[in-house]
């Protein structure tokens, strides 16, 4: 039912973790199954440094989750708020049907973590 | 590599001696059975055969078996069948909220054709308790329907006493055992019960045949319409090779039950102990005892059971869960949920459900290979502080 790179992501997931004084952070919860994702990123000369995740799903949660992360490591704030949800799931080489509101997860807790740091960012200068 | 099959519930493969004894009925002797030619009449005999093959696993006479294309239509069967002979006597019916979506899904077609349902609750064993049903009991309540083991979390239930509440009642009792037959001991009779059903796939027999049984004198309309099969109450050509499957399938259970039931028993309990002892915050669904003998069923705090199932699977072992990730409906168990499990324990289900395949070194293997796979996805969860 899995593509082989979703499986790959998810028997390998890159980028698991929590980052020490992370810049931003963006939690989302799947109101689909009730399934979580929390996304932290640190944030150098506006590119994101570092970006580590966790989440409580099914493979393609877990999955989209890590292909965000690698997607976006290295990578400008401004690229990294391109990335939808469509193209993490291309990435992956594609989701079933019924697992494509998975990847909203993944995408909309990256963007979370980027605006989560702006507003920080705002409000100390 | 390894592979342990850890999900009987959900089908079991044939048994050697089911498929040497259907192989005759599909070339040599295919004829029909209702045909008047000695090979029309073999095959009849072949089909009466397994009636009473059946018949004799629960106790009741040949003639209260109808064979069905399997559990699903047995269920439809009676609670339509029942519910269509029976409207003007009444019009309400009650189910248990825990019932397989075979009942449960044709109980509330039957609602919207403008019968009265009425969903039972359950405790947090999954027991469908006597006093829920009395309360529940109304003059013009027809039909109950209480499944004997449970699917998911594989509480028994005590159908004895439920039946007699429904007789005093003026209402017939069907029960799914679907689970339980070939088992553990399943006799209408003692289990005072009007229907019953059960399937062929569940007991090493074929898939797509099962049987409903009817008690001698229970009105039940015809489920499908056409040639006089079934003395009129299923239409359509046997499946002879299926009935015959399903009747040998029978005889064997019937035979090798008790001693397969301590078995599995054993293996079951030591796979529940072993788990619960290296995996903290672990739940065991269901009764503590009265349970499906080899039916193990767990929630893993914080974690997601389709991940769980895709990595035991990637080591080799097949297993189910009722998460809402591998649901399809993306609806977590309506079993765990009606038991009064939270949405998020639900979410890190898993069955595990031993037959004769499993050995002791199999389940020394899963106790082996499970805890790294918890610890592994806990390490990823958000929710695990
Ligand atoms: C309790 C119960 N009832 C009914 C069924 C349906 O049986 P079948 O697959 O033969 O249609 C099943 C099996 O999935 C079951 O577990
Ligand atoms: S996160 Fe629940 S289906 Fe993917």
């Amino acid at each position: 039912m899995y593509s082989a790179k979703v499986m790959d992501h998810f028997m390998n997931p890159r980028n698991v973790g929590e980052i020490e004084h992370a810049d931003g952070i963006g939690e989302v919860g799947n109101p689909v199954c009730g399934d979580i994702m929390h996304i932290e990123i640190k944030v150098q000369d506006n590119v994101i440094d570092d970006i580590k995740f966790k989440t409580f799903g099914c493979a393609a949660a877990i999955a989209t989750s890590s292909m965000v992360t690698e997607m976006v490591k290295g990578k400008t704030l401004e690229e990294a708020e391109k990335v939808t949800n469509r193209l993490v799931a291309e990435a992956l080489d594609g989701l079933p049907p019924q697992k494509m509101h998975c990847s909203n997860l993944a995408a909309d807790a990256l963007h979370q973590a980027i605006q989560d740091y702006l507003s920080k960012s705002r409000s100390a200068e | 590599m390894v592979k342990v099959y850890l999900d009987h519930s959900a089908t079991t493969p044939m048994h050697e001696e089911v498929l040497k004894a259907m192989n005759p009925y599909f070339v040599d002797r295919f004829g029909n059975p209702s045909s008047i030619y000695l090979l029309g009449q073999e095959a009849r005999q072949a089909v009466e055969h397994a009636r009473s093959q059946v018949a004799d696993l629960i106790n009741c006479s040949a003639g209260e078996i109808i064979f069905t294309a399997g559990g699903t239509e047995a269920d439809n069967h009676a609670l339509i069948g029942y519910a269509l002979a029976n409207k003007d006597k009444g019009r309400h019916i009650i189910v248990s909220s825990i019932e397989h979506h075979a009942v449960l899904e044709t109980a509330e077609f039957l609602a919207k054709q403008g019968f009265d349902l009425t969903l039972l609750p359950v405790d947090n064993q999954g027991t469908v308790h006597p006093d829920y049903l009395k309360e529940a009991m109304r003059p013009d309540t027809i039909l109950v329907s209480i499944m004997h083991g449970n699917n998911e979390v594989g509480t028994i239930q005590p159908i004895q006493e439920l039946a007699e509440i429904a007789h005093q009642g003026g209402a017939v009792f069907h029960t799914d055992a679907v689970q339980t037959v070939g088992k553990i001991p399943v006799d209408v009779k003692d289990l005072n019960v009007d229907m019953l059903s059960l399937s062929g796939h569940k007991i090493y027999g074929p898939k797509g045949i099962g049987s409903l049984y009817v008690r001698k004198g229970t009105r039940v309309a015809s489920f499908m319409h056409g040639g006089g099969q079934e003395r009129r109450r299923r239409a359509g050509t046997e499946n002879v090779p299926g009935i015959v499957g399903l009747g040998c399938a029978a005889e064997i259970a019937r035979q090798e039950m008790a001693q397969e039931a301590k078995r599995l028993q054993h293996l079951a309990e030591k796979l529940i102990k072993g788990i619960l002892q290296s995996i903290p915050d672990t739940y065991l669904t269901g009764h503590p005892h009265n349970r499906i003998p080899g039916h193990v069923s767990v929630c893993f705090k914080y974690v997601e059971g389709e991940s769980i199932l895709l990595m035991l699977d990637h080591m080799g072992v097949m297993a189910s869960s009722g998460s809402a990730c591998t649901s399809g409906s993306l609806e977590p168990s309506h079993v765990l949920l009606a038991m009064g499990y939270p949405h998020e324990i639900a979410h890190g289900s898993l069955r595990l459900t031993l037959g004769k395949s499993n050995t002791e070194e199999q389940v020394d293997y899963v106790l082996e290979v499970l805890p790294p796979i918890i610890e592994r996805l806990r390490a990823m969860s958000p929710l695990m502080k």
